[in-house]
């Protein structure tokens, strides 16, 4: 099995490597750059712990391919805390004591961010919705609606 | 201020975090991603192990041919349980106090014979994880099917093959009590119900799995283990000894752990794999468990069948109470905890709330060729809870009792303690009367059976349902060490005064996300007198800790936390004594506030703290000779007047079910509970909110599914239904505060309430739902199509 | 849970991937969205010799109105799907149908073409294109070839793709004026594969026909057609029970682990008066 170049741009800097195709992007981003903020769960897509962006777009990296993200740009919660909407969520789910091992937090972050991104004032219905495929197993849940909640509220144009 | 065992307010000290919701500091490098978990840590040359395990329930090993394996390039040993002998004692999971418990003696790879699908069989070693899981391919080993024993009455059957030929049958363990008179007591009963209840085996499945990163240098004949679990004391106290090594050369690391649930507490035979190879190559090895093999080497726990029968009084007084308790535990008792405590912990638990005079129960603990189970949060309360008041219920409606009632007629009342039960549980001081009337209020009762009687007349079925529990908390010697396990009762804390005047706090117990570490620099910060910021908590590191014994059985708080508060207060008279001489003042008309020394009675600051500690430190000419200051502090502490600190609490459970799918909506769970003093009631909220869902995953989600060859068929995240944020309820909480004179502190346990009694709570919304229809379900977890056929719905 | 060593090549364009399936030989296959295929590389339960990625032929994205029809590229994903204005006007049982798939982070990367080349029997896609009387077209050596839906999907995981044919769009039949659509699934948890999934299709109104597709209760979709005008009259005769019996009646659902069959037809019987109610009262 030959080894195949790919260049892609992961939190801000170009990054050229060698790979076997049969590497995911989330082993990728562990193993070959020490992004250890992507944590594996499952590894079979279910459990979303390895959640991360690629081009702009929330997926899952041990359903990615290193190769597939050949050219494209992808960031994990160590480059997405430039954003001011990470660090709300950051900041609202430690306050909220939000999490509690962390092994699911990273994901839940980045992927209640998109939700906010896309609609910034969600029902709880619509958060808990959201975040449906994202397992945690230590709070239960609802510390993180309450969570995405208050900092849904903070964002301009939230109802009275 | 008293510290010897008269509680103690928090205005009794200057500064006090105790009873504050502070957000918990070291959250924050978890949501930065920051974390160092097992799989994180970096080590060199590190090599990676992958097992071939046993396809069947139940093997003969007849031949193993690595040939081919060895020969792949990256991998560097693959080794069979002969290999591995020479480096690792067996080990059998039996405590001398479970009179009769009987095991087999295990080792790291099976041997001979393999007694569950999952059972590690070959161990690779290679440069990656991806060559090692090539390499098992190539890996031929010959098995000879034998018959499996799957189901745990077909285990106990009399006619039974014995899985273990030398132990004669498959009963592992057995116990009675019978107390009172029974007989008599159900003779006499104006009503009796009895009830068949099936609990289904299902598993913690922590986010992150098991995960071992061990290092032998054969340099210095060190091992340094990092360790995804809850007890490194107890994992380098067995590692000494099965690994032939002198106990302070070996060191257990735990740093982040993602998840553990009484998961990461037993001694595992791919872990012991990884810590032998590691020796007998002289090189870092790591085994991660992936989630397909933690499916079926991850214990199990809760497969268990209880018959129960109930009499009550025509006013509604419970006049007898009788179970008969069978589960099925794997082929092996669990090293060193046992696997026998969850069914001991069944049979002692049910109708704890209750003023029960005559109570008998048995307990048999088959063996059976499944994954073995243990240990599991909450072990065994939440069986118990659920007969206990699945019963209760299921009689009032025969009598036509309302259910808060029922259970305020029974319940111990709250003016009763200390007192000790039937069965010989001493109970320091319980509030089941107040939690009762607290959850009534919140659930705003009345008017939900009003909106119930409502919503039936449209058509739609709600149910309510409510939960009473006790839970073992801080447990004492009693419970593990008596009985000759490596497991330490006690804890230990030590605390310094650094230069810069901050309380570096060394603790044996460890953190796994409930917020440890935070609850220990509250306790230490209110105790010296420092603020909050100034204290850095160290935990986890054998070598860099006092002897503990880390977290399980809820013992964080009540017998971690009374450790710190003590080193906290040894700190303070040091400081003061240090401040005293060379203030020039009697110590006991010093205080310390606010980082810094202060006249007790005017308030007025003195010196600064880290002025003092830099004095102390590089200043000893400023000080009269021969003063030896005493900045650091350490206090070990055991519970020893109670062998357990029980908490109570009760829950309350809204549902609505669709009587045409089954289907079940969790609306609202409430629960108000009483875990003595509250160091931090965010962090406690929080823990019982996630313990409620772990109960609500087993109520009505989770269960391992076997089938009759004993192979598991939903072994992973598809087929396993974890309960996930789409259908989980908001948990409404309050509480009630009865503290424990054991310590000053006056915490008890907060861990594993939360499942106690949500699977109770919820059982009984449901069977409240289905009342209508004269249906009722006894079986966990209940499925829509279990309540469906309940209601008889499906031909 | 790492993945078997496969070769990989990475298609250019349609007849690149044909060219590069053919040359791969029989073991090798299709990666689009990748989130059926890679989990079960991971499990080790299919061991493919090579894998040729289409990901990056972009003639196979998007979603195009050409009077009449709707053309969705193969490689169209979930969640373009569920944002496409396009979509939501002219196939609206797709908008409704795409919630019900997994979650953002899978949607955001599986495809409609290879929801359909798989063929999972519990997959909304196929019920949904069954009941749109959808045709998919697919490339190969041979050239170009369209298949109609209801031929498509031929049993589990078996659909008509010749040897080294990939789907390239699927042309879906526009919603006219007074057609109703309605999906709906019942599920154990939000995302879930389905228990049992319905697709009503009811098109031209009262002279029209509805068509039933039902997901998870067979192994593939079967069409069932009622002519609108027998609905409406069972159902103002308080005849519900016949109109389901006439839908659930080829119904065979498998038993699994964790539902027998007959839970599965239960459930399907109730789903389908649920949607037929939502469909009759115009709230589809």
């Amino acid at each position: 099995m030959s080894q195949t170049p790919i260049s892609l741009i992961v939190n801000g800097a170009r990054v050229s490597a060698l790979v076997e195709p049969r590497l995911t992007l989330a082993d990728f981003l562990r193993q070959n750059l020490d992004l250890t903020g992507v944590h594996l769960g499952c590894e079979h897509g279910v459990c979303g712990a390895c959640t991360m962006l690629l081009n702009g777009d929330i997926v899952r990296g041990c359903c990615v391919l290193a190769v597939q993200a050949h050219g494209g740009e992808v960031t994990t919660i160590e480059g997405a805390d430039g954003d001011a909407l990470t660090r709300a969520l950051q900041s609202a789910f430690h306050e909220r004591n939000a999490l509690q091992c962390g092994f699911c937090s990273p994901a839940m972050v980045l992927t209640a961010r998109a939700l906010l991104q896309e609609n910034p004032h969600p029902t709880r219905e619509e958060i808990r919705d959201h975040l449906s495929g994202n397992y945690c197993r230590c709070t239960g849940y609802q510390a993180i609606v309450d969570a995405v909640e208050t900092v849904s509220r903070q964002l301009e144009g939230a109802p009275a | 201020m008293s510290r010897d065992g008269a509680h103690l307010s928090s205005l009794d000290l200057p500064v006090s975090y105790i009873g504050r919701s502070v957000a918990r500091p070291n959250a924050l490098r978890l949501l930065a991603g920051r974390g160092t978990y097992v799989d994180d840590v970096k080590a060199s040359r590190v090599l990676h192990a992958a097992f071939v395990r046993n396809p069947y329930a139940h093997a003969k090993i007849v031949a193993i041919d690595v040939s081919r394996a060895q020969a792949i390039e990256g991998v560097v040993c693959v080794a069979t349980a002969e290999d591995l002998k020479p480096f690792c004692t067996p080990w059998v999971g039996v405590l001398s106090h479970f009179a009769g418990l009987r095991s087999q003696p295990q080792g790291p790879l099976a041997e001979g014979v393999s007694f569950w699908q999952g059972e590690p069989v070959v161990a690779v070693v290679a440069t990656s994880r991806h060559i090692a899981e090539d390499a098992l391919s190539e890996i031929d080993v010959t098995f000879e099917e034998l018959e499996p024993t799957v189901d745990m009455d077909a285990a106990l059957a009399p006619d039974a093959t014995p899985i273990h030929a030398a132990l004669g049958n498959n009963i592992a363990f057995e116990r009675r009590i019978d107390v009172g008179a029974v007989d008599a007591g159900f003779a006499d009963a104006a009503v009796v119900v009895e009830r068949d209840f099936s609990f289904a085996r299902h598993t913690g499945v922590s986010l992150e799995p098991r995960s071992i990163l061990a290092e032998f240098n054969p340099a210095d004949r060190q091992l340094v283990i990092h360790h995804s679990s809850q007890a490194p004391q107890m994992m380098a106290r067995i590692a000494a000894k099965h690994f032939g090594l002198p106990e302070h050369d070996v060191r257990v690391i735990c740093k982040d752990v993602g998840g553990s649930f009484g998961v990461k507490i037993h001694i595992y035979p791919d872990e012991m794999a990884a810590i032998a190879l590691s020796i007998k190559l002289g090189r870092a090895v790591k085994f991660v468990a992936d989630r397909l093999e933690s499916f079926v080497s991850d214990i199990h726990a809760r497969e268990h069948r209880v018959r129960g029968r109930l009499g009550l009084s025509k006013d509604g007084d419970i006049v007898a109470l009788e179970i008969d308790d069978r589960t099925g535990i794997g082929p092996y008792s669990m090293y060193p905890r046992t696997s026998a405590v969850e069914a001991n912990q069944v049979m002692n638990i049910t109708g704890g709330p209750y003023r029960i005079a005559n109570y008998r129960a048995r307990a048999r603990v088959a063996f059976q060729n499944k994954v073995p189970t243990s240990q599991y949060r909450a072990v065994g309360h939440p069986i118990a809870c659920a007969v206990t008041e699945g019963l209760i219920e299921a009689a009032g409606r025969k009598l036509g009792i309302d259910p808060f009632v029922l259970r305020a007629r029974n319940v111990i009342p709250d003016n009763a303690y200390p007192t000790v039960n039937a069965i010989g549980l001493k109970f320091e001081g319980l509030s089941h009367e107040t939690c009762l009337s607290k959850l009534k209020a919140l659930m705003n009762y009345d008017e939900l059976r009003r909106l119930q009687a409502r919503k039936r007349a449209e058509g739609v079925y709600l149910g309510v349902g409510i939960g009473v529990f006790i839970e073992i908390t801080s447990p004492g010697p009693e419970f593990y060490g008596v009985g000759g396990a490596p497991i330490s009762a006690q804890d230990g804390c030590s605390v310094r005064l650094d230069p810069g005047g901050n309380v570096v706090c060394h603790t044996g117990t460890t953190e796994q996300g409930q917020g440890t570490d935070t609850i220990i620099a509250q306790v230490v910060a209110s105790a010296v007198g420092v603020s909050l910021d100034r204290v850095r908590v160290v935990s986890g590191d054998t070598q860099a800790a006092p002897y503990g014994g880390g977290t399980w059985a809820s013992r964080g708080a009540g017998i971690g936390g009374e450790a710190a508060y003590q080193a906290g207060f040894k700190l303070k008279d040091g400081v003061l004594r240090l401040a005293g001489i060379f203030l020039q003042s009697d110590p006991d008309k010093l205080d310390i506030a606010d980082n810094s020394i202060i006249d007790r009675a005017s308030r007025e600051p003195r010196i600064p703290l880290s002025e003092l500690s830099r004095i102390a430190h590089f200043r000893q000419d400023e000080l009269p000779k021969g003063v030896s200051p005493d900045l650091v502090a350490t206090h070990h502490y055991t519970p020893r007047n109670y062998p357990f600190a029980f908490t109570n609490g009760v829950q309350g459970s809204l549902v609505e079910v669709d009587v045409e799918t089954g289907f079940v909506k969790l609306l609202k769970h409430w629960v108000v509970e009483d875990c003595g003093t509250p160091i931090n009631p965010l962090l406690i909220e929080e823990q019982v909110r996630g313990g409620v869902v772990q109960g609500l995953g087993g109520a009505l989600y989770e269960e391992c599914l076997y089938d009759e060859r004993g192979q598991l068929l939903n072994g992973s995240l598809a087929g396993y239904l974890l309960p996930m944020a789409g259908e989980m309820p908001d948990i409404e909480i309050d509480h009630a505060v009865t503290p424990t004179r054991e310590g000053a502190l006056g915490a008890k346990g907060a861990g594993e309430a939360g499942v106690a009694a949500a699977p109770a709570a919820v059982m009984n919304a449901i069977n409240d739902a289905l009342n209508p229809f004269g249906a009722e379900i006894t079986t966990m977890p209940m499925t829509p199509e279990r309540i469906l056929r309940a209601l008889g719905k499906i031909n | 849970m790492k993945n078997p060593k496969f070769d990989y090549e990475r298609a250019d364009s349609v007849e690149d991937a044909v060219r590069l399936l053919a040359a791969a030989g029989p073991d090798a296959r299709v990666l689009a969205g990748g989130q059926s295929l890679l989990p079960t590389l991971a499990a080790r339960l299919s061991a493919p010799s090579a894998l040729i990625d289409i990901g990056g032929v972009a003639a196979l994205r998007g979603v195009a109105f050409n009077g009449g029809v709707l053309r969705i590229g193969a490689l169209t994903r979930h969640s373009d799907i569920l944002r496409d204005p396009l979509v939501a006007r002219h196939a609206p049982l797709l908008a409704e149908a795409v919630h019900h798939i997994a979650h953002p982070a899978i949607r955001n990367r599986g495809t409609f073409g290879g929801s359909l080349a798989l063929a999972d029997p519990a997959a909304e896609w196929p019920a949904c294109v069954t009941a749109l009387d959808a045709t998919i077209v697919a490339h190969g050596p041979s050239g170009e070839r369209r298949i109609a839906a209801a031929d498509f999907f031929q049993g589990v995981y078996t659909v008509d793709l010749a040897e080294n044919e990939i789907i390239v769009a699927v042309d879906i039949p526009v919603a006219a004026g007074d057609d109703r659509f309605a999906f709906d699934e019942i599920a154990r948890r939000r995302g879930d594969f389905a228990l049992a999934g319905l697709a009503i299709a009811w098109r031209g109104g009262a002279g029209g026909r509805l068509r039933f597709v039902f997901l998870g209760v067979g192994d593939r979709p079967e069409p069932v057609d009622l002519a609108a005008e027998t609905v409406i009259g069972r159902i103002a005769g308080r005849r519900m029970e016949d109109v389901v019996g006439e839908a659930v009646a080829n119904l065979s659902p498998s038993a699994d682990p964790h539902v027998s069959s007959e839970y599965r037809l239960h459930l399907a019987r109730v789903l389908c008066a649920r949607l037929l109610n939502r469909v009759m009262e115009g709230r589809a």
